[in-house]
């Protein structure tokens, strides 16, 4: 069997352990929304800062969904794996001719699948409240396509963690800790825009900042290279990373001759 | 579907941190269309060796062969020729049974328009075919052993391994996988390597057992055959009220050494084995000792271990569980 047959398949099996998990589901299409609408009716007075890239609130903040909903997808992607390992479901996959790059790349393409129908959503939900694209319809590709690839990098992420420690628990624990960098980045304000200092340099650091500012710029900007090529780049820099990390966890974990 | 090669294991040995030797130098041989069984408590280094044997671990010395390929150097090959059981059912709870099956035989490669009639056929054979579209969190521990039972087998493997298969299943459950393994040994000409700690089991099932301790064979051989080898049955008495023990046991002694006994009871082996119970009856009869019980005990699986070990399976199995506690 082709890896690529290997890879549709642990896939699927990706996407319907997903769908049959209500919680997998509602919870990164509902929580997302229910902060967009909440930050974005209590924050919109932030429009009228000098030098607030938009007037519309909404429209900046919708690139937070996209981040908050691959960052849910890392930690159901990491649970997923971890509980393969907790549950010899890895031996079991071990023990057939399947290819360990078939079992990262298949579980990522669940991933990528389920990132793209959640943006699909959030994009739909910004336009049906009137955010007006500024990139236009090849931008909703771009921004589709970013999205996706940032679901792989934290995807990835969440593989790595998984096979790694073989334990959803400490998947799950993860979660926190990457909540923070999201809110230590630029998700409310432009970094330009924050005034203590402290605040804008560690938003500065924090790599989430530059995932979220490429996803905006097609929302509220237009074309801006140099976001999108930091967003991309970013992006593809932790995902190569994390499905190195990955990869090396699972030699470790799948030692079969 | 008869392989012309079994399992051959030689010196196998393999450490874990702390330089803990779970396998301690196995020599074992099983040939092709036998059922072997891996009898042993808790710890004794069972499912390691199912785990080298079928590749999942590397060892860290001595040679194996399964199927005729060396388990290091032609994992893959190993791995095409055997299915696997291992110790807990590995299932996804959120699939159904069929998925598995789906699932299972695309990853062996078995062309996609067989995989459907394959799939109810494994389904069948195990009795699962009501529950086949039900997910698997909602099966009993007896059909999710017995869908870990059809998954091992959906690409036809010519060696089965089997880790503990009926552990936790009721009597019923435990009798119908033993008649499927029995059947696929027989008819199907597949050779089992089963790992136990059931002495039943092993005397049931398998044609030859090996007793493993500390990661040791200790004993190897048929069923019959080690048991012949700890030597012949025992009788044991306890005297009804108002019967003399001390007579009881001078009439006993007639027919064998004294052996140990239950605390009221008195126990001889037999001399010429258990033809002599029928003696023993009229020689208590005559001398109008009456007895509240009387039991002829033969040479078991326990005895075997006991013999080798200097201990009972079942202690043994406590004496793990206080280890790991």
């Amino acid at each position: 069997m082709s890896l690529a047959a290997q890879i549709g398949h642990i896939a699927q099996r990706s996407v319907v352990r997903t769908l049959r998990q209500p919680a997998n589901t509602v919870f990164p299409i509902v929580f997302p929304m229910a902060l967009l609408a909440v930050t974005s009716a209590g924050l919109s007075a932030a429009t009228e800062i000098p030098g607030f890239p938009t007037d519309s609130f909404l429209a900046f903040f919708l690139a937070f969904p996209f981040i908050q909903g691959a960052l849910f997808a890392t930690m159901n992607a990491g649970t997923d794996l971890a509980r393969d390992v907790q549950t010899g479901f890895l031996n079991r996959l071990a023990l057939t001719p399947m290819r360990g790059a078939a079992l990262i790349a298949g579980q990522l393409g669940g991933i990528a699948l389920m990132g793209l129908v959640q943006a699909i959503f959030y994009l739909s939900i910004g336009l049906a409240f009137g955010v007006r694209l500024e990139s236009g319809v090849p931008g909703a590709v771009v921004l589709l396509s970013l999205a996706t690839l940032i679901a792989i990098a934290f995807g990835a992420l969440g593989a790595f963690f998984a096979l790694r420690t073989g334990s959803s628990e400490s998947v799950q624990g993860l979660f926190p800790l990457l909540f923070v960098l999201l809110f230590l980045s630029s998700m409310n304000l432009p970094r330009e825009l924050i005034e203590t200092d402290w605040f804008r340099t560690v938003a500065t650091l924090n790599p989430v900042s530059y995932l979220i500012e490429g996803v905006r710029s097609l929302i509220i900007t237009g074309w801006d290279v140099q976001a999108l090529a930091l967003a991309f780049g970013i992006g593809s820099a932790i995902a190569v990373l994390a499905i190195a990390a990955a990869a090396w966890a699972l030699g470790l974990r799948m030692t079969r001759t | 579907m008869r392989e012309e090669h079994g399992i051959e294991a030689e010196g196998l040995v393999r450490t874990f941190k702390g330089d803990i030797r779970a396998v301690d130098g196995i020599d074992l041989t099983v040939a092709p269309g036998e059922i072997y069984g891996f009898l042993g408590p808790n710890g004794a280094g069972k499912s390691t060796t199912v785990h080298m044997l079928t590749t999942l671990l590397p060892p860290t010395s001595g040679t194996a062969r399964v199927a005729g390929y060396d388990i290091v150097k032609e994992g893959p090959k190993v791995r095409s020729a055997i299915g696997a059981a291992l110790q807990e059912a590995a299932l996804d709870g959120l699939l159904t049974g069929r998925e598995h099956i789906r699932l299972q035989t695309a990853l062996h490669g078995l062309p996609r328009r067989e995989r459907p009639a394959r799939a109810d056929e494994l389904l069948s054979r195990v009795g699962l075919t009501q529950a086949a579209d039900r997910k698997v969190n909602g099966y009993s521990g007896g059909m999710k052993r017995r869908l870990d039972l059809a998954l091992a087998l959906a690409h036809r493997p010519a060696i089965l391994f089997l880790d503990e298969p009926t552990t936790g299943l009721d009597p019923q459950s435990r009798t119908a996988l033993w008649q499927e393994v029995a059947r696929l040994a027989k008819d199907d000409g597949v050779t089992v390597f089963l790992t136990t700690q059931y002495l039943e089991e092993a005397d049931v099932l398998a044609d030859r057992v090996g007793i493993i301790d500390h990661g040791r064979i200790v004993a190897e051989g048929t069923p019959a055959a080690l048991k012949a080898e700890i030597g012949r049955p025992t009788v044991e008495a306890i005297p009804r009220d108002g019967a003399d023990p001390a007579e009881v046991a001078r009439i006993l002694e007639r027919f064998g050494e004294p052996t140990g006994a239950s605390p009221k009871g008195i126990a001889v082996r037999l001399e010429r084995g258990a033809q002599q119970l029928a003696e023993v009856v009229r020689a208590l009869d005559s001398a109008g000792l009456e007895v509240e019980h009387l039991q002829l005990h033969a040479p078991s699986l326990d005895d075997v271990f006991l013999a080798k070990t200097g201990r009972s399976l079942e202690g043994a199995a406590e004496e793990a569980e206080e280890g790991q506690g």
